[in-house]
């Protein structure tokens, strides 16, 4: 187990192949494919994320996808999309983004966003939720 | 004896949802749920909308309610689906807040960005209830033209008037029971839809499925024709 401490901050990209928590800043890419990645309660983490698990106890700003699980803990906050065969979110986790849990074997290219159509107006901007039950 | 369980359990049924106390129910659920604060009630329309998905290859479904994670886990697990949550609710409070409830309709024109015919499920749960008749009418619109052809559409209409400021949380539990909580709302539900004015509503769509609980609350099941050749 590695661990990235409350003062260190990471510019670009994150590989390795054992579990890792992250205590500290990341902005980049973090591919951590047959491990489990922690982002500690300090952690804040702006980067695409892949891994085997991940959970999430900071912030994450950017798209989460994990082969087994995404696990984003009751003070944790995810800003992304997220991509997990099972996704758990604790009651009062910060979440905004989709969720696809599509199972194994049954990936498709995602859906064409509408490019007419502008994003919802700016004066109310889509706030991230708190998650509930 | 057990006839009589049954009679008991049909009176409790009228006086109102029932608390949970079901242990099988309640295994299902998040150990956060498991709240003697909370109530549950049998669901007749959520397994047939869940039934209507399950043979699609990775269904995308949109969500009208706050984030719940045991939706997620429930939709996820039972349906592999994509899930896009859109709170709704949310959206009537800032406007509600800013004095631009007027606004509604054009909003909910241009609220989503999926694109038309791309949608395969979605769940409304009761925010109908929360609309004047120019909001729900635009919102009715825009969703029958995001659903694809054969897609489904849930929602949950009540039939008595409320003036508490309240929102409700579903929460799955399994695909016929529902768990639910209120919280603050900065609007009580607006006059309630007749099951007439709901059908004129989604004149696009065809009524599957009507369930009027005991609770008051009409479930109903949309569904998209496909086009005919």
């Amino acid at each position: 187990m590695v661990n990235i401490g409350k003062s260190v901050v990471i510019k670009g990209e994150l590989s390795g192949s054992e579990d890792l928590t992250i205590e500290g800043h990341v902005e980049g890419r973090i591919d951590l494919k047959d491990n489990v990645l922690t982002i500690g309660p300090n952690g804040k983490i702006k980067a695409e994320v892949f891994a085997k698990s991940v959970v999430v106890l900071g912030e994450v700003t950017g798209n989460v996808t994990a082969s087994e699980k995404v696990d984003i803990r009751d003070a944790g906050s995810v800003d992304g999309d997220l991509v997990s065969p099972r996704v758990a979110l604790a009651d009062g986790a910060h979440f905004r983004g989709s969720v696809d849990m599509q199972r194994a074997g049954s990936r498709q290219p995602p859906p064409p966003q509408q490019q007419q159509k502008p994003n919802p107006p700016q004066q109310h901007p889509q706030q991230g939720q708190k998650v509930g039950a | 004896m057990a006839e009589t369980t049954r009679s008991l359990t049909d009176l409790f049924g009228m006086l109102g949802p029932r608390r949970d106390t079901d242990t099988d129910a309640g295994a299902a659920a998040d150990s956060s749920v498991t709240n003697a604060a909370e109530a549950s009630y049998a669901t007749k329309a959520l397994h047939k909308f869940v039934a209507g998905l399950q043979g699609r290859d990775g269904p995308l479904l949109l969500d009208l309610g706050p984030v719940v994670g045991n939706n997620v886990t429930f939709f996820g697990e039972q349906l592999g689906c994509r899930l896009r949550v859109e709170d709704l609710a949310k959206d009537i409070d800032c406007h509600v807040k800013d004095g631009t409830v007027d606004q509604l309709p054009a909003f909910f024109s241009t609220r989503f960005t999926q694109a038309p015919g791309t949608v395969d499920g979605i769940l409304c749960w009761d925010v109908f209830d929360y609309l004047d008749r120019p909001a729900a009418h635009s919102l009715a619109v825009s969703l029958s033209s995001l659903l694809r052809p054969d897609g489904c559409l849930l929602g949950f209409f009540s039939t008595a008037d409320s003036r508490d400021p309240v929102y409700t949380k579903y929460v799955g539990v399994d695909d016929v029971t529902l768990r639910y909580r209120t919280y603050s709302a900065s609007r009580p539900r607006q006059r309630s839809l007749l099951n007439g004015d709901i059908i004129k509503l989604f004149k696009d769509l065809r009524v599957t499925d009507s369930f009027l609980l005991k609770s008051k609350v009409r479930e109903m099941l949309f569904r998209k024709p496909a086009p005919r050749l």
